[in-house]
C-alpha cells in the first residue's frame, strides 16, 4: 500500500465516522431544528473527506472530479438546509420546548405580510423594516 | 471482509438511520431533512465505489446526484413554506 493509499484511507475512515455521527443525531435529537443542524453539518463533512480521501487514493484520473464534487456538495448543501429550516418555521413547525431563542420569530410577521402581499421575501429583507 | 466492505456497511447503517427517520418522522420537515441527508450520504457511496472499483465514472453518477438532491429539497422546502413552485 503507498502512501497515497494509507492518506486517503484515513480520510475516508474519518468522513465515514462523520457520517455515521451525522446519521445519529439525524435519529437521536428532539426537534427538526436540531436534527437539521447536527445532520447537515456532520454528514457535508464527512461526505466532503470521503470525497478527497477517494481522489487521494484513487490517482490522477479521480482527483479533479472528486474535488469538484466536493466543492459543489460544500456550497449546495448548507443552502438546501437553511431553505427547510426557514421553510418548517413559516410552515408553522414548533420549536423543541427547552429551547432558549427563536430569532426568527421575531421577523416572521413582516415576512408573513409581505408573503400575503405577493411580493418577494428575499427582495424584501433588504429594506429598512 | 475487505476493507470496503466495512465502510460500505458502515454507510448502510446511516442510510438506514436516515431510512428510519424517514419512516417514524413525526411532522412533513423531518421527512424532507431524512430526503436531503440521504442524498448526501448516497454521494459519498458513489465516490467509494469509484475507489473500489478503480474507475471514475461513478464520481460523475456522485455529481448528478447531489444537483438532483439540491433542486429537490429547495422544490420540498418551497412545498413546506407554502408558495407556489412557478415564483
Amino acid at each position: 500500500m503507498s502512501e497515497n493509499e494509507l492518506i486517503g484511507y484515513v480520510l475516508i475512515g474519518i468522513g465515514v465516522a462523520f457520517d455515521l455521527f451525522g446519521t445519529l443525531g439525524l435519529v437521536r435529537l428532539p426537534d427538526v431544528y436540531n436534527r437539521l443542524q447536527a445532520a447537515t453539518k456532520c454528514v457535508t463533512l464527512g461526505t466532503c473527506f470521503i470525497l478527497v480521501g477517494a481522489g487521494v487514493a484513487g490517482g490522477r484520473d479521480m482527483i479533479a472530479r472528486a474535488v469538484i464534487c466536493a466543492i459543489f456538495v460544500l456550497l449546495t448543501s448548507p443552502v438546501g438546509a437553511h431553505a427547510l429550516a426557514r421553510g418548517a418555521h413559516l410552515g408553522g413547525i414548533k420549536l423543541w420546548g427547552r429551547s432558549v431563542v427563536d430569532k426568527y420569530k421575531e421577523d416572521e410577521p413582516r415576512v408573513k405580510r409581505l408573503l400575503a402581499e405577493g411580493k418577494d421575501v428575499g427582495a424584501g429583507r433588504q429594506e429598512a423594516p | 471482509m475487505t476493507t470496503f466492505t466495512v465502510l460500505f456497511m458502515l454507510l448502510l447503517l446511516g442510510a438506514f438511520m436516515c431510512l428510519f427517520r424517514l419512516w417514524k418522522g413525526p411532522t412533513a420537515p423531518d421527512r424532507a431533512v431524512a430526503i436531503d441527508i440521504l442524498g448526501t450520504l448516497v454521494v459519498g457511496f458513489c465516490a467509494l465505489y469509484a475507489l473500489q472499483t478503480k474507475s471514475s465514472f461513478y464520481i460523475n453518477i456522485g455529481v448528478a446526484w447531489a444537483l438532483l438532491s439540491f433542486v429537490g429539497t429547495i422544490a420540498l422546502a418551497k412545498y413546506l413554506e407554502g408558495r407556489p413552485f412557478d415564483e
